[in-house]
């Protein structure tokens, strides 16, 4: 039966079908949906996991049992799993296993652009990269074989176009998952010297063997049309190809970028007079080409900043674009923004309020750096907001301590803030943390997480208490406030940054979008009382606007968080 | 190629993935090759949101660009200026008439631009604007403004009512079904 299926729901279907037994990931846009789709699946084991680290060990841990396993993650998650990755590539596996890796080119949801392949040629484990949907399950259900054949780790990359893309899918037949024998192998999995010292060279007959492979492969696939123009491409950059030249250019199309093929690129090349590399982001594949001694056009015509599409590959190959029609009213941005009644908000006016040195960390609250709270100083990789406020604080000393603090969600607090306040505690800083629990992966799209008390199948589960961990890592000072307490949170930082010790804010609400979260009456302004000061515009809620000189609250967004009305001076907010 | 390419644009939390749903959905019943592209993550938190929807023998992009759109379906007007520079010239538009105002110009930093929409059709742009939030309202809730508008702009495919009615039934959650089928049908007679 055919169906209509985005990228990342075609990849967990793939891995189903292909014998997945175990899935574990920590979500990350634009990969999430791979494990939720795969959650839905009740004879397999499905996991958020604190971290990408922990998932792809768990996921190899799996593999190792003998089980075909899996992780996900975005590209930034595959800088975390990092270490395993590289020494997973010399142990290999028992049970098939993949890394899913999704790549964000534009960054439509991430802090950088990074290209994932670098990944796989560094650490010298195979790749693939599917163009859409069909291909997405076809790859992810043929990746457990590869894994198992060759012995290695697969990646597969996908990018935010296909991961995202709904096409056409026609589901296999499924494989159901077996568990391989375990038999204890010290040589090939405790990577001591001695024995890695003997791996390596079987990584690198494994890297010939796959190139072998990539000669003559499903994934790579050469399409002949024309002897003057010729372009390798992959991924969704074959598909803006196909739109722009359809069938008036020859194309070798690489569905496994790792290890790229030397044989199909010379004889492709040799067969037409310009060659043309189309790729997304990084010359990888230009930098093969020319390693292979073959001139080729890339990079100097194919921008390595964000994404493609057909107009950008028509525009730079010298082809007509299309005409068009624009307003000429200047068009103001629509940046997107905290919610309207976001339990983040009240914080963060606060911390604008008093001046606050604030380092950011990622998730929903990234946003406060948006005007008018304009409420961070730095926001760099997930846990970096509690290292970073350490180092900033050492570095500038007693003064910058009364005066700093770092904000970190839940989630991230799970996935690499407790390291950080180890940190904090151990090389004493007197540091002040604010946690933004709002009991839920917000940003994502509402995961459990482990401090939520439920799993990824939303049944309960043991459930981290914060108050208690930060103790138990050294913290003295620790303390909670309702964030829709304006005053309560003023008086809670105030404190702790006059404090002569580390000390933790849990600044606690659940996720105004949670089914869960009963929401109050809209509040209304009284418009005689309104003496149009604006200080209710200064938190930057979407609900509230000036109509005709008077503050006006919009009652389809409202939630009656009564935020706003701590801050009129004249009761004007009821 | 014939290719046909729809946009549906509007504001973060409007409904948008849904309607993309439907549509595609619809499509690929109908037999046609079909990609849909989606907005998740960061943008959908109140920002500028758009999907496209691609359909034909062979469609290979899942993206539209400029020039390019038969027809864009946008949930609030702003969002219809932001992106008329992806229609056809002779493109055709179905805008709700609601304003929401971006957060500069809550705060002052910008204005919402006036009479968008006459400007548009002042420069030959096929624009029906409708207020579909009333209607939706009158269908039971205003966040069907969604299938509504899909409602107004389903008179501009090849495809009969009771297709989409069906695929309505075939994507919309159980309890929603009827209220969604009426917003469908009041867009569509609007």
């Amino acid at each position: 039966m055919k169906q209509l299926m985005i990228g990342n729901q075609a990849v967990a279907a793939g891995l189903y079908d292909g014998g997945l037994g175990l899935v574990s990931s920590y979500p990350g846009t634009p990969s999430t949906e791979i494990t939720e789709f795969l959650a839905k699946y009740e004879d397999i084991h499905s996991e958020w996991a604190p971290n990408e680290k922990v998932a792809c060990e768990v996921a190899f841990g799996a593999s190792l049992a003998g089980a075909r396993s899996a992780c996900a993650m975005k590209h930034v998650g595959l800088n975390v799993a990092a270490d395993p990755l590289f020494t997973l590539s010399y142990t290999g596996v028992n049970g098939g296993m993949v890394i899913c890796v999704a790549d964000d080119p534009a960054m439509h949801s991430s802090q950088n652009e990074q290209d994932s392949r670098h990944y796989a040629i560094a650490s010298k484990v195979p790749m693939l990269e599917p163009a859409d949907s069909a291909e997405a399950y076809a790859f992810a259900k043929s990746a457990f074989e590869l894994s198992e054949k060759y012995d290695t780790p697969v990646l597969l990359r996908m990018c935010t176009r296909i991961a995202h893309s709904q096409s056409v899918v026609e589901l296999g037949e499924h494989i159901p998952a077996v568990l391989k024998d375990y038999a204890k192998d010290p040589a090939k999995y405790i990577m001591m010297p001695g024995n890695a010292i003997k791996r390596h060279p079987v990584v690198e007959a494994r890297t010939a063997a796959l190139t072998e492979l990539a000669e003559d492969c499903v994934y790579n696939t050469v399409e002949m049309h024309s002897d003057e123009v010729g372009i390798i491409t992959s991924g969704c950059s074959y598909l803006y190809v196909k739109e722009v030249l359809g069938d008036s250019a020859s194309i070798l199309k690489i569905g496994m970028p790792n290890p790229l093929p030397v044989q199909l690129i010379k004889d492709f090349a040799a067969k037409v007079k310009k060659l043309y590399v189309i790729e997304e982001l990084d010359p990888i594949i230009e930098t093969h080409v020319r390693a292979l001694g073959i001139d080729c056009v890339g990079k100097e015509l194919f921008s390595p900043l964000g994404e493609f599409s057909q107009q950008t590959i028509a525009a730079a190959l010298g082809m007509a674009t299309r005409a068009c029609v624009t307003a000429d009213s200047p068009i103001p941005n629509r940046p997107p923004m905290m919610c309207a009644g976001c339990p983040h908000r009240g914080m963060f006016y606060v911390l604008a309020k008093k001046k606050i040195t604030v380092m950011g960390d990622i998730g929903c609250y990234t946003l406060g750096a948006v005007p008018p709270l304009s409420a961070l100083d730095s926001t760099l990789c997930m846990g970096a907001s509690v290292s970073g406020l350490h180092g900033f604080n050492v570095a500038r000393g007693a003064d910058a301590e009364g005066k700093s603090v770092a904000v970190i969600g839940d989630s991230t607090f799970m996935h690499s803030g407790m390291t950080g306040l180890v940190n904090v505690a151990y090389n004493a800083t007197n540091s002040t943390v604010i946690i933004l629990d709002n009991s839920i992966t917000g940003m994502t799209g509402h995961q459990q997480n482990p401090t939520t008390g439920y799993n990824i199948k939303g049944d309960p589960a043991a459930k981290v208490d914060l108050e208690a961990l930060c103790h138990a890592l050294g913290i003295n000072r620790v303390r909670v406030v309702d964030p829709y307490d304006l005053k309560a949170c003023e008086t809670a930082v105030m404190e702790e940054l006059a404090a002569e010790e580390p000390s933790v804010i849990i600044s606690r609400r659940p996720c105004v979008l949670l089914k869960s979260v009963k929401h109050e009456a809209p509040l209304k302004v009284e418009a005689d009382k309104c003496r149009s000061c604006k200080r209710c515009m200064g938190l930057g809620c979407p609900a509230i606007s000036m109509k005709d000189g008077k503050a006006h609250i919009d009652a389809t967004l409202c939630v009656g968080c009564g935020v706003c009305k701590q801050l009129c001076a004249f009761d004007a907010i009821v | 190629m014939n290719t046909t390419s729809v946009m549906i644009v509007g504001v973060g939390g409007q409904g948008s993935l849904l309607a993309s749903k439907l549509l595609g959905r619809l499509l690929m019943d109908e037999g046609y090759d079909v990609k849909v592209s989606e907005v998740h993550g960061m943008s959908q938190r109140g920002g500028s949101v758009v999907t496209y929807v691609r359909f034909g023998d062979k469609v290979y992009s899942p993206i539209v660009t400029e020039g390019e759109a038969d027809i864009i379906i946008s949930f609030e007007k702003l969002e219809a200026a932001r992106y008329a520079r992806y229609l056809k010239t002779d493109g055709r538009m179905v805008v709700n008439t609601q304003q929401i105002d971006p957060m500069p110009v809550i705060i002052g930093a910008a204005t919402y631009p006036e009479g968008v929409l006459e400007e548009l059709t002042a420069k030959g742009v096929a624009v029906e604007a409708l207020d579909a939030l009333s209607l939706a309202e009158k269908a039971g809730s205003s966040k069907a403004v969604n299938i509504v508008l899909m409602g107004r702009a389903a008179r501009h495919f090849a495809i009969p009512y009771e297709r989409w009615i069906a695929a309505i039934e075939k994507t919309v959650a159980p309890k929603f079904v009827e209220m969604n089928k009426k917003a469908f049908d009041l867009g569509y007679h609007a």
